[in-house]
């Protein structure tokens, strides 16, 4: 490629590379890139709603960010979200996605998933394809606090009382981890499977046929042997658990409540620029969540970092 | 065994037939199967139960009878659901959007994927670097000056505005999985074909595309459902004013709280009936293709 000495047929290789990338780039730059750029310039502004005037106010909402006890909460929440969801979601797919494909013994000395294993990937994903909003009305309906919601009415047959699942500030989080849990699982049991279909059966069988039981073929020869997958699930997942928007915001009593009791950081974005118009301080609390993820990104690579098993 | 073990692996799991009883042994096959029947109701039941719901009156909810199967079979709720709740608009303005907005998001994502996974050119490196730098930025970043940008262009309130917020917003993910997959295609059919005198846009729609198809399904099924499912853009595009443009999300999470609803728990069933059974259909139908799209987007 020299300059100045473009061929026609150069030419016509420029005018398609440039015809090709000119709609996708621009309209990528408008509504993407400019959009974060500038939420980073107006979080060192006190704009306020579309009201084109502000002014540069330097760190101060920073600043503000370190004394606003819901900004803390909110952190506090994810912190909480980060260990248990994950490790609630990876550990029960990693135990169904065994039983279904490993789970059923052998049969002519092949190992073989148990009976049904079919059917039950394809109940168990269901939920993945729900909208995360969808899933939050249903189960504003299911966790009715009152004697009539389902699994109140449920619970009562076996003589427990009504619990507060939403509504009592001490177990909302957790309710709301556990619908999320509802939701992921079916998902990482397909992965999962994706992942074990991929290793070939010899070793399992091999190992099977050394005597390894079912405990030692599931933690110590199918767990390391799709480690991969299962780190970047939980990579996933834990990008997953600075999110939580449109969960806590329909599900939660008051929208991130019983007393702020399960808001989260992209809830108090929104909340801050579309109820009370703070643009800047929202866009603050927006580089803030950023930075959160970008260094659990980098950290979790750094740790589970493990020698990748060739076979 | 001698010849299992020289046998490739590439048979999998998935297709293998099932044997008529498996099991496992004793305790833990009895174990197993009872925590996957547990899981499967826990899965089934929120389901059922709403749309049974959907048929029940106020007494039969609340009567301490919640769990009890509906009396009668009525789809008055069903039919006061789809006049209070615009349910059918809703789901109507989402196809529409969707269709369109994946359509682009598929057109332009593998345009530009193409030309940068296949084409050496200076600023090649810096472009894609750009586009695949979006997968790291949470989309609460943008929100307010998001909402700035798309209010200055006019487009705040129109189907126009989240169709092209929508692709935008789709653009990292489409392009960072479609240039891997053109990458993986083998030159020389292009060659032959450029060799024979076809244009560069005529080798891409008539060659390349066709050979990329699978990865194009995927990529299409990972593209309708996340912007089927979108909540936060249409609740910032979109905002209440719009209730004529909103969209299927939207309309489900207003529902719960909105006022006709408050004494009326039977139609808000089956208003969340009618947007689950469509989804639940083309699940059932597409479940295959359905679980490889979404779960290749995980898999790279």
């Amino acid at each position: 490629m020299r300059h100045g000495k473009l061929t026609p047929a150069a030419l016509r290789r420029y005018g398609f590379i440039v015809s090709f990338l000119i709609a996708p780039l621009a309209l990528y730059i408008v509504f993407f890139v400019s959009p974060n750029l500038q939420a980073i310039q107006l979080a060192f502004t006190n704009s306020r709603g579309i009201s084109p005037t502000f002014e540069y106010v330097g760190f101060e909402n920073f600043i503000r960010l370190f004394d606003d006890e819901v900004f803390w909460a909110a952190v506090r929440h994810h912190g909480v979200i980060l260990l248990a969801m994950p490790l609630l979601s990876l550990l029960i797919a990693l135990f169904f996605s065994f039983l279904l494909n490993l789970g059923g013994g052998q049969r002519n000395g092949r190992l073989i998933g148990v009976w049904g294993s079919g059917f039950y990937k394809v109940v168990f994903f269901f939920p993945q394809v729900l909208a995360v909003a969808i899933v939050g009305v249903l189960f504003q309906a299911i966790l009715r606090p009152d004697k009539d919601g389902i699994l109140n009415s449920a619970l009562g047959l076996v003589g427990i009382d009504p619990v507060g699942w939403l509504i009592n500030p001490d177990l909302a989080l957790w309710t709301i981890i556990g619908v999320a849990v509802w939701q992921a699982v079916g998902f990482y049991v397909v992965l999962f499977s994706a992942g074990m279909a991929s290793v070939p059966k010899e070793i399992f069988e091999a190992a099977a046929l050394d005597g390894a039981g079912r405990f030692t073929l599931f933690f110590r020869v199918t767990i390391p042997l799709i480690w991969n997958t299962v780190q970047v699930g939980w990579v996933y997942l834990g990008i997953a658990a600075f999110d939580c928007f449109a969960l806590v915001q329909v599900l939660s009593v008051d929208r991130g409540g019983p007393d702020n009791a399960t808001t989260v950081l992209p809830l108090e974005i929104w909340r801050q620029a579309f109820t009370y118009y703070k643009f800047g301080y929202s866009s603050a609390m927006g580089v803030a969540l950023v930075f959160l993820v970008l260094t659990f990104a980098a950290l979790t690579l750094r740790v589970t970092r493990r020698e990748r098993i060739e076979y | 065994m001698a010849t299992d073990t020289l046998s490739p692996a590439a048979e999998t799991v998935v297709t293998r037939p099932k044997p008529p009883r498996g099991g496992g042994s004793g305790v833990f096959g009895g174990l197993s199967h009872l925590a996957l029947f547990v899981w499967t109701i826990l899965t089934v039941a929120p389901i059922i139960y709403t749309f049974l719901s959907s048929f029940k009156t106020n007494t039969e909810l609340f009567g301490g009878r919640s769990l009890a199967l509906p009396e009668n079979f009525h789809w008055d709720a069903w039919a006061r659901a789809w006049e209070k709740s615009n349910i059918g608009q809703y789901m109507l303005n989402t196809v529409l959007i969707v269709a369109i907005s994946t359509f682009f998001t598929m057109l332009l994502g593998s345009m530009a994927a193409y030309v940068l996974a296949r084409y050496r050119f200076r600023g090649n490196r810096i472009i894609y670097t750009l586009f695949v730098a979006g997968l790291s930025v949470p989309p609460f970043l943008a929100l307010s000056s998001l909402y700035k940008v798309v209010d200055n262009l006019g487009l705040l309130g129109t189907h126009t505005g989240v169709v092209l917020v929508y692709v935008a917003f789709s653009m990292p993910f489409t392009v960072f999985f479609l240039a891997a997959f053109f990458k993986s295609l083998p030159d020389t059919v292009a060659e032959a074909a450029m060799m024979d005198g076809a244009s560069h846009t005529r080798t891409f729609f008539q060659i390349m595309m066709p050979m990329a198809r699978p990865g194009l399904i995927s990529i299409t099924i990972f593209n309708v459902i996340g912007q089927w499912n979108q909540y936060l853009l249409p609740i910032v595009l979109l905002p209440g004013d719009k209730q004529d443009k909103w969209l299927i999300t939207q309309g489900i999470a207003n529902i719960s709280t909105s006022a006709g609803y408050e004494a009326d728990w039977a139609a808000l069933f089956a208003a969340l009936s009618m947007a689950i059974i469509p989804i639940l259909i083309v699940y059932v139908i597409f479940q295959r293709q359905i679980q490889s799209g979404l779960t290749a987007g995980v898999g790279k």
